[in-house]
């Protein structure tokens, strides 16, 4: 192995070479590589008979289970549920493939590795470091070949092929970020408007049913959407993502918040249900303070006092939509948001 | 001729195969150098390995999976085997992976095993590092193979992230709606980055397709090659052992490839295969059906990503909510600084072995791995960095804390926002203590021998602990470590009186390395003259 080639193997006198740092060194002497201790399967023929029928016994029980895997995956139907204990309710199916595989699996490493401690050769040697970096005859023969080579080149004489090489290579790149341009249209002013509009009914979310303002009672917290928008709809997901909407009922004495009561109906308060920290929709409601509390970072805004942030990570308040009631008695929006639903942005402002 | 023709046809069948690829692929060149390749036995350097099968057993059952999996968010109306969510509309990769779970036999088997083996292969990367930063064999040659470990592990992290959000539920949804937020925040350029990975206005219709790209190939495909890079030098530089008698830096014990480390090492493979197998039957994860398919106005309480993505989560969630205002922009800082100190909480712990090599200016190969006591300021700064990761993990689950402990969500909070200034530095200065105090304890012994327990009681009435000599290997073991003398600035005058130019990173150099290495900041190795007089000392009582 590697112990013929020692005039290669680090230098002993290593530390002192660069003199760099200073260390202190070894008050005992290195006592050598202990001898080897035998094992019970090196001096006794029993015991390591005894370890090959483990190991043999192993390998069979990964056969039995692979058998085994290929039976479960015959026998069972795939939604039949049962109870295990403790596991619970699980499918029988999975339960039984991934025990036969996972003994199959298991007992072949228990096998090898049993094999290579109780039976191979546990015999501990050393083997020589070189190193890494390469000896100073080497090195002056790369810098050598490497000026040589940039010499024929002519790369350093002739400047304006270099020049222009550079400037080829960093203009060709260009093409690809080109490309990457119709990844996507551009924000223009898309993050300021919603679906809601003057007129539009509130419909529940529930129900799909226009919202009247007698469905709400003082304490409950009820989703809307826009009028016309189906949830078949192709750009539903993009269109609910803004527009989703929380009513909830306040007394109107209790809303701190002067605009907040103008645009609001007999306490019927409309707000975005997109936080405005990352984009979560908010729902949970706490009816005695109307927070409400976005369960993924728990920014926490208060209903009754223009939705401003009274806790967590959100940088301002919900934004309110205006809402009255059209002539059929329907909850209608008198408007779009005043300001940009959800997270914040640069060009918010 | 003829003569040797003959012997190539005596030869066994083996050697004739291995003959016709050694004269094409040169194959007794490479065996010579690596078939009986040493290789040293410590329980820590399993833990890459652990990474290694689980990334092979990822690959394995990824490609099961993508045979499944439709990456296309067109929406369908559900009808599989699942009654409780029959009817419901959801885009086709929640709906295959429906499929998978509850239609392909064995497919839900797959999936678990997948996921698992992410959660494994994250928590195995973690572990592994820190066995590397706490041994010191991130130290010379091994630097450059350091930044390919910490670059599989970042990499991992995302292409985890990428892989959860693939089946577009809730939970995964959700996630990536915290992405699109955190993007937006980007001063300037934020809407556009967002709608330039989004198709345009967030969910869209693409990023399903997108994700699945650079999940099944770009970060995969990267990863792969860094880790074939990772393993190349790991044969090159040759493993690390600790000190021990007949160890040495210039050469490596233990045991070689063929057949010990063949054996142990593959079928290490078959136990990690294994036991991911076994959980993955009896333990259900990313349990989709239960959560339902994605729709941006709804979420579930305990919103949690996987635990890998956790301390970015725990970031977002106790950072303070500002935002500035000013000339028509709003500065999103609430957002924007937690996505900053999210790399650089990463990168603290990636530029440390430079940091390290700068201070001790040491420019020697280190192949003998430190015990972390005998570091401890390194270890030190390992546990502060560690304990800073942990206080995030605790702040991305603040919820799931105020839920199981009844505590005060406001209270984890700001336990949080303080203890990510105050609990590193507690934990350094008592790391630093621990280690001290350990090295106390190794000299001691080295001087005085173990405490046998036994108490003998001399002539005069004294009761005194008999304790027991080390013997050779054990000392020499104890005392094999290294110790640096602190780095001097030197005379602030030469010899002729005029003051010396010394720059302030000389003197910031000088200040750490005091720090690192000067009085009371390690315990000075027992000397041989100590040992003699002490054990000389013993004969005359």
């Amino acid at each position: 192995m590697s112990s013929q080639e020692n005039s290669e193997s680090l230098p002993e006198a290593q530390a002192t070479a660069h003199g760099a740092v200073e260390t202190a060194g070894d008050p005992f002497a290195d006592p050598g590589l202990p001898a080897h201790k035998p094992r019970i399967q090196d001096i006794d023929e029993r015991a390591a008979k005894r370890s090959e029928r483990a190991v043999a016994f192993l390998f069979f029980l990964s056969m039995v289970a692979t058998v085994g895997f290929i039976a479960s995956y015959v026998i069972f139907p795939v939604d039949k549920i049962v109870f295990i204990f403790p596991f619970g309710h699980v499918s029988v199916l999975n339960f039984a493939l991934g025990l036969t595989l996972g003994v199959a699996l298991f007992c072949i490493g228990a096998g090898a590795v049993h094999w290579a401690r109780t039976l191979m050769s546990d015999v501990e040697m050393p083997a020589e470091r070189h190193e890494i970096a390469a000896p100073p005859e080497v090195k002056a023969q790369v810098l050598a070949d490497f000026k040589q080579g940039a010499a024929e080149s002519g790369f350093g004489r002739r400047k304006l092929i270099r020049n222009t090489m550079f400037g080829a290579l960093a203009l060709v790149p260009l093409s690809g970020v080109m490309l990457l341009r119709d990844l996507g249209t551009l924000p223009e002013d898309k993050l300021r408007h919603t679906m809601w509009s003057k007129g539009k009914a509130l419909i529940n979310m529930n129900t799909n049913e226009p919202l009247r303002p007698e469905d709400l009672t003082v304490g409950s917290l009820t989703f809307a959407k826009p009028e016309g928008l189906e949830e078949t709809a192709e750009d539903f997901q993009t269109q609910i993502a803004k527009a989703a909407l929380m009513l909830v009922r306040i007394k109107p004495e209790d809303i701190k918040d002067k605009r907040e009561l103008e645009w609001s109906h007999q306490g019927i308060v409309a707000y975005s249900k997109i936080c405005t920290h990352v984009g979560c929709p908010i729902s949970l409601y706490e009816q005695q303070t109307h927070h409400v509390l976005c369960p993924c970072h728990q920014s926490t805004f208060d209903l009754s006092d223009g939705a401003r942030v009274i806790f967590g990570p959100a940088g301002h308040a919900l934004p309110q939509l205006r809402i009255g009631v059209n002539d059929e008695g329907y909850l209608e929006a008198l408007g779009d948001f005043e300001e940009p639903v959800g997270p914040a942005f640069w060009e918010r402002g | 001729m003829s003569t040797t023709t003959d012997a190539r046809r005596e030869a066994p069948a083996g050697e004739r195969i291995a003959d016709w690829a050694d004269g094409r692929l040169g194959i007794y060149s490479l065996a010579k150098a690596n078939m009986r390749k040493i290789f040293p036995d410590h329980w820590s350097f399993m833990l890459g390995e652990i990474c290694m099968y689980s990334f092979i057993i990822i690959i394995l059952t990824g490609v099961y999976l993508t045979l499944f999996f439709h990456p296309s968010m067109n929406e369908v109306v559900y009808d599989g085997s699942y009654v409780p969510l029959q009817g419901m509309h959801m885009s086709e990769a929640f709906n295959s992976t429906m499929h998978i779970s509850f239609d392909v036999r064995g497919g839900l088997l797959i999936r678990q095993i997948h996921h698992w083996a992410a959660l494994i292969f994250l928590a195995g990367m973690f572990v592994h590092m820190m066995r590397v930063f706490f041994t010191g064999a991130f130290r010379k040659p091994r630097e450059v193979n350091w930044l390919f470990g910490f670059l599989l592990f970042v990499l991992g992290m995302f292409t985890g992230f990428t892989g959860y959000s693939l089946p577009d539920d809730l939970l995964s949804g959700t996630g990536v709606r915290f992405m699109e937020g955190a993007i937006m925040s980007v001063p300037i350029v934020g809407t556009y980055l967002s709608f330039f990975l989004f198709g345009g206005e967030f969910p869209g219709g693409d990023f399903v397709a997108r994700f699945y790209s650079v999940h099944i190939l770009l970060l995969p495909g990267i990863m792969l090659g860094l880790m074939v890079a990772h393993l190349i030098l790991v044969f090159y530089h040759k493993h690390t052992q600790f000190a021990g008698p007949g160890r040495t830096n210039k050469n490596v014990v233990g045991m070689p490839l063929l057949p010990v480390y063949m054996a142990k090492a593959g079928g290490f493979f078959f136990l990690v295969f294994g036991v991911i197998a076994v959980v993955a039957a009896i333990a259900s994860i990313n349990p989709i059906w239960a959560i339902g398919p994605y729709r941006p106005d709804q979420v579930s309480t305990g919103a949690q990503p996987d635990w890998y993505m956790g301390f970015s989560e725990g970031l977002i969630r106790v950072m303070p909510g500002w935002e500035i205002n000013l000339w028509g922009h709003t500065l999103v800082l609430g957002v924007f600084i937690p996505l900053v100190i999210f790399p650089l909480v990463l990168a603290t712990i990636a530029v440390y072995p430079f940091i390290e090599s700068w201070i001790t200016g040491d420019k020697r190969e280190h192949h003998i791995a430190d015990r972390p006591r005998n570091a401890p300021t390194r270890t030190a700064f390992g546990v502060a960095w560690i304990t800073w990761y942990m206080v995030l993990l605790i702040g991305g689950g603040n919820d799931l804390w105020a839920t199981h402990f009844h505590l005060s969500i406001n209270v984890i909070t700001w336990f949080v926002r303080i203890a990510f200034f105050v609990a590193p530095v507690l934990a350094f200065v008592a790391t630093k203590r621990i280690c001290l105090g350990l090295q106390r304890r190794d000299a001691a012994k080295v001087l005085h021998g173990r405490e046998s327990g036994i108490i003998k009681r001399l002539p005069h009435g004294e009761f005194v602990e008999i304790h027991e000599p080390l013997d050779a290997n054990a000392r020499y073991k104890l005392t094999a470590h290294e110790q640096y003398k602190p780095a001097e600035i030197g005379p602030t005058v030469d010899e002729n009186g005029v003051a010396r130019k010394i720059s302030r990173t000389q003197k910031l150099r000088a200040k750490l390395s005091k720090g690192y290495f000067g009085e009371g900041n390690q315990i000075p190795k027992p000397t041989a003259e100590e040992y003699e007089e002490i054990t000389s000392g013993h004969g005359h009582h």
